[in-house]
Parts: C-alpha cells; sequence; structure tokens
C-alpha cells in the first residue's frame, strides 16, 4: 500500500488556480522527485501535504491520505516532526536564530514527549556528529549565524531525520549550496533515509540530482503532472513531449562545446496565462486541435498526460 | 596582438571588522594575485563555488571594487592608472549582464527606456535613439512591438534579454556576464545561452563568462579559470580543463555536479568539510584543508602556476612539479 497517497488535489489563490487536480503517491522507504520549473506548482503540492500554505493559499478540492487515512489538521498536528519531516531551501532562514542548533535538532523528540531534554540533547549530538559535523558538542551550543550554509543544512537534515520519520519532504535541499558541498549533502540524505527506511519526497530542478538519487519522477508543468514514471524509463525513454524536450536542453558535460543547445521556444507561463486544455500545447510542436481538451494522466508504471505521447522505442 | 582584456597580479583586499563587537580589523583577500587574458571574440569562463572571488575580480574590471595591487589592462590602456574621464571612454567598450534581471531593471520604466539609457548618458542624438532601440531589440529576439511594456510583464527570459540589448547599446567589445542564466528555468536557459553564443559570433564580442555551473561552461567557453580563495588553481583551453584537469580542486569540482543519467550513478570523490574562511585562508596552498592529496610542503608555500603546455597550468605541488 501507498504511504501517502495524493489524490486530485488543486490549490488556489482566491480564483487563480496554481495546483490543478495533482495525484501522486509514494511507497514506504522510496524517493521519489517532483521535478518542474518555476510557477509548475511542485513546491505547492509540497507545502499542501504538509498543511503549510500560507494564508490566501489553500486547498480547494482533493484529498491526502497517509497510510489510507485522511491527513486532517489535527493528525497532522501531531504527526509534524514525527513521522512527517521537511527540509527547506533556505537553511539559514529556516532555523531560529536565537536558539543553539542542537536544541534546535533535539526540539522535536522532547516535543513529541520521546525523550527528556537530557537525552533529546544528547541524541541531537549523537545525530550532529552522524551527518558530519566536526566537534558537535561545541557546535551544539552555537547559533545557526555561527555556522556556514552547508553547516546548516546538515543541521537541519539532522533535525529532521533525528525521530526516523516515516516521510521526509525535501524542498530544493541542495538549490542554496555549492557544488562540492552539494554532493557531500545528497551523499547523506540519501544514507540516512536509506538506513531509517525513510521515504523521500525531493523537490527539485535538476535533472542531475534526479538521475542519481531518485526512484521514481513525477514531472509538473503547469500546476498538472504531466508524467510519471521509475527513473531509468524516464530518462531512457520520456513520453510527454515536455519531459522529452527538457531532458535535450540541459547542457551536458559531454556536449560538443560552443554547439546550438536545444531549445524549447516560448516562455514558462505564469498561472494567469496557462491555456486550455494541455498547458504544453502552446510550446510543443506535436500539439492539434485535441489538445485543446485536457488530457488525463493515463498508464500503469509509467503514466503520461497527453494525445500525443512520443513513441516508445 | 593586444589581448583585449589582459589582468596582471590583481589584488582586491577588503578591510573587516571581525569578532564578537566588531573591534577586531582584518583583511579578506577576495582576489589575491590574479593573472589572466582575454582576446577578442573569445570567452574565458571563471569558475569557482560561493566565495572564491569570482564575482569580486568582475567587478574590479569594472571599476566597482577597488583594485589594490596590479594592472588591469584594456585594449593595452591600464585602467588603474587612467583620468576619470578616459576611464568613461573605455568603460563604454565593456559592459556587464548580472544575474538577476529582476533587480537589474527599473520596475517603473518601460523596456525602450531601459535600453535606452546607456545611450541617453553618452549623448547619441534623440532621433538615432529609437531606431537603435528597434534594432536592439530584435537582435536579441524581442519585438520591437513590446518597447512600452514594464519589466513586470515580462517572463524571467524576456527581461534577461532586455538587460543584454541593454548592454549591446553602445557597441561594447567586452561583456562581463556574472551568473546570466542561473536564475532562468532550465527551459529558458538554453535560449539565452544560444543568444550569448549568436551574438559573440555577429559582433565579436569577448566575454568574461562567470559561472559556478560547470555544465554550462563546458558549453560556452573557449578557456577556463578554475578559482578558489581568491587564486587561480588551474586555467587552460576548455577541453584541457575539463578533459585532462591537473589540479585535485578541479577533479573534485567536475566529479561533484550530478550527470543527468541514472545509469552512471557512481563513486565520486567527496570532499571533506568546508571552504574555509577567506579572513583566514590556510597557509601556502589554499585548498590544503580539504585536499586528498596534501602533503607537509604544501602548508609551507603557495603553489605558483606551473605551465604543462603552452595553454594549460595549474598551482599544485603533488600534480604540477616544477622544472
Amino acid at each position: 500500500m501507498s504511504l501517502l497517497a495524493v489524490e486530485d488535489l488543486s490549490v488556489q489563490a482566491g480564483p487563480l488556480s496554481l495546483v490543478d487536480g495533482v495525484d501522486l503517491d509514494i511507497r514506504p522507504g522510496e524517493v521519489v522527485a517532483l521535478v518542474g520549473e518555476s510557477g509548475s506548482g511542485k513546491s505547492l503540492t509540497a507545502l499542501s501535504i504538509m498543511g503549510l500554505l500560507t494564508e490566501g493559499l489553500s486547498v480547494t478540492g482533493g484529498q491526502i491520505r497517509l497510510d489510507g487515512t485522511p491527513l486532517t489538521p489535527a493528525r497532522l498536528q501531531r504527526l509534524r516532526g514525527q513521522d512527517l519531516a521537511m527540509i527547506f531551501q533556505e537553511p539559514v532562514s529556516s532555523l531560529n536564530p536565537l536558539m543553539p542548533v542542537g536544541a534546535q535538532v533535539a526540539e522535536s523528540l522532547v516535543a513529541h514527549g520521546r525523550a527528556t531534554p537530557q537525552e533529546a540533547g544528547r541524541e541531537a549530538v549523537e545525530m550532529l556528529r552522524r551527518v558530519g559535523i566536526p566537534e558537535p558538542e561545541r557546535r551544539a551550543r552555537q547559533l545557526p549565524a555561527e555556522l556556514s550554509g552547508g553547516m546548516c543544512q546538515r543541521v537541519m537534515i539532522a533535525a529532521a531525520l533525528i525521530s526516523r520519520p516515516r516521510l521526509l519532504i525535501a524542498d530544493e535541499p541542495t538549490t542554496a549550496l555549492d557544488v562540492t558541498i552539494q554532493a557531500q549533502i545528497l551523499a547523506l540524505m540519501g544514507e540516512l533515509a536509506a538506513e531509517a527506511g525513510t521515504a523521500v519526497l525531493l523537490i527539485t530542478h535538476d535533472m542531475g540530482v534526479v538521475a542519481e538519487l531518485a526512484d521514481r519522477v513525477c514531472v509538473m508543468y503547469g500546476g498538472r503532472v504531466v508524467e510519471q514514471a521509475p527513473v531509468g524509463p524516464l530518462f531512457a525513454a520520456p513520453r510527454h513531449p515536455y519531459t522529452a524536450m527538457l531532458l535535450r536542453t540541459i547542457p551536458r558535460l559531454d556536449d560538443p562545446p560552443k554547439e546550438e543547445l536545444f531549445v524549447i521556444r516560448g516562455n514558462v507561463p505564469s498561472p494567469r496565462d496557462w491555456p486550455e486544455g494541455c498547458r504544453f500545447r502552446s510550446r510543443c510542436p506535436r500539439a492539434t486541435e485535441a489538445c485543446r481538451s485536457r488530457p488525463a494522466l493515463e498508464g500503469d508504471d509509467h503514466r503520461v498526460a497527453c494525445f500525443h505521447p512520443m513513441e516508445t522505442p | 596582438m593586444t589581448a583585449l582584456l589582459q589582468i596582471e597580479d590583481l589584488k582586491v583586499h577588503f578591510p573587516v571588522r571581525t569578532g564578537r563587537f566588531g573591534g577586531e580589523k582584518a583583511l579578506v583577500k577576495a582576489v589575491d594575485g590574479v593573472s589572466l587574458s582575454i582576446d577578442a571574440q573569445e570567452t574565458l569562463a571563471l569558475v569557482g563555488e560561493s566565495g572564491c572571488g569570482k564575482s569580486t575580480l568582475g567587478n574590479a574590471v569594472l571599476g566597482l571594487a577597488p583594485v589594490t595591487e596590479g594592472r588591469v589592462r584594456f585594449d593595452g590602456r591600464d585602467l588603474t592608472t587612467l583620468e576619470r574621464a578616459e576611464r568613461k571612454a573605455v568603460w563604454r567598450d565593456m559592459q556587464v549582464v548580472f544575474q538577476d534581471p529582476v533587480s537589474a531593471l527599473d520596475p517603473r520604466r518601460s523596456i525602450a527606456q531601459s535600453i535606452a539609457e546607456p545611450l541617453e548618458i553618452h549623448g547619441i542624438p534623440r532621433a538615432q535613439i529609437r531606431p537603435r532601440v528597434d534594432e536592439l531589440m530584435e537582435l536579441v529576439g524581442l519585438n520591437p512591438d513590446q518597447r512600452d511594456r514594464r519589466p513586470g510583464a515580462l517572463s524571467g527570459g524576456q527581461r534577461q534579454r532586455v538587460v543584454i540589448a541593454r548592454a549591446l547599446a553602445l557597441n561594447p567589445r567586452l561583456v562581463i556576464c556574472d551568473e546570466p542564466v542561473s536564475a532562468l528555468d532550465v527551459s529558458i536557459q538554453s535560449q539565452i545561452l544560444n543568444l550569448l553564443m549568436r551574438l559573440q559570433r555577429e559582433l565579436s564580442l569577448g566575454y568574461l563568462f562567470i559561472s559556478h555551473d560547470l555544465s554550462v561552461v563546458r558549453h560556452i567557453a573557449d578557456r577556463v579559470a578554475v578559482m578558489y580563495l581568491g587564486m587561480v588553481v588551474e586555467i587552460g583551453r576548455a577541453e584541457e580543463v575539463f578533459g585532462d584537469p591537473v589540479h585535485p580542486y578541479t577533479e573534485a569540482l567536475l566529479s561533484a555536479i550530478p550527470r543527468p543519467d541514472p545509469g552512471a550513478r557512481r563513486d565520486r570523490v567527496l570532499l571533506q568539510g568546508d571552504l574555509p574562511s577567506p579572513i583566514d585562508p590556510p597557509s601556502g596552498c589554499p585548498f590544503r584543508t580539504r585536499c586528498p592529496l596534501a602533503e607537509p610542503r604544501c602548508a609551507e608555500s603557495r603553489p605558483p602556476l606551473v605551465a604543462r603546455s603552452d595553454s594549460h597550468s595549474a598551482a599544485c605541488f603533488v600534480r604540477a612539479p616544477q622544472g
């Protein structure tokens, strides 16, 4: 059974649709990447799952279930920091600037009554050691401002994983970090999650990160899921024209230098300008009249929402 | 032939206050002895992680950061000794495109007004401005019908096109591109990179291309300089630096890039620890605290850049020994 099942989720800002009928499921222990460009709705989908939408935004339709039971606000309150944890893009602004980092790592254990402050403090130091922070006893007493960005992201990972959650949502966890630090953090996150059997919903725009970490991939465009597949088939034989073209536009290290890159014409539309029917049709070379109505997400293991999908090789 | 831009032993040092109450003074050596050159129509990429000094170096060339020591020659003329009026004339030939097209444009001015700004400042007659703005808009792939729109009505990619059009208004010979595609969506990045490559061919531009994204650099650069803590640790033609990296830091950077190829999950060289503070850099080789090959001699003195070929040099006692 799915650990998390999102069905037909919609999010609006007043009358403006931002997430429009998203389906997503995550099995225990699995790493699912949610990929998309700005305005695709990937972060809002994650925030909806955690019940953390900001004021002015609301879930206007659909169901979110954990273990088959709906995630009500009361249940979320109980599960956040215990079975559910989240890591954000900006480690520095996500930590409390006035609280020593050790106490922030220990917080969820104490808040949920799983340990006394002394025990939690000891566990926090151990967790800081596990995420590769040198001199964890000393660092635990320091404030976030005394640590580098990479260190702060390690602290966030320690705080998220100390309670051995069943689902970790990581929203662009390494986008703000340098590439050598990113490599350390991704390896660490994957290792710790696998060890605790934690499922991960990884939100990213970086197809390289997806290829390295994900078991399955869910591609979003214009507030909808356009394709969902295991990572191998998605990269080897993408079926949605958007996925296929996106993979071709990425500059690669083994490309011939100074050659023209493949281009997707047009711009990423803002939610105000989403076309009727398929949201990608204004940029899609395969679009026809049929695309004026909405394509359903169809298929078993490899699902695609397109009237003219790429042929399978 | 004189290089378009020639930087010799450039140092940019900033005084900062440190300590709990800001009472102690220290020196950040943001750029600490960098030499490099760019020829006409050439792209030199400056790569490295945050704090390595690559943007400060670009700013020093543009006169936006003070030069502590060294020479910056444009077309043979030393910018550090020129009088203000002469420098203004040189800066006409040198323009910049920054990372964030949102803050680079005045939200209250129309696109045409933004593009016309440098033309007005340099006293181009009014009658010539309008046709020149239309020409520039077409050059960067914008429809001149959009001339009266405000930046807020444009997408990120279109805004970056406006910024590029404005940079080209005075026919510069060198454009400093500081992370020009980092803030753009993936599907838009390739449009802007293609545009920059086409403009270079058509207008014979030289680019100083500052970027942390090595896949992008691989695509656009003729030559690459890798910086670490204010110093160039390796420099060479793109195929040399990418295909045959010498410095262990270059190797680690290349190996850290996540490849969009699920079959190729590999063991990579994971560096330990963080970038040291530029206020208190390690003695000797700046990279030695994270280097898998570090030896005792690396703490004693700074390794010089040693040439491996006419075009390729690296600063490492272990990998690029002298003599």
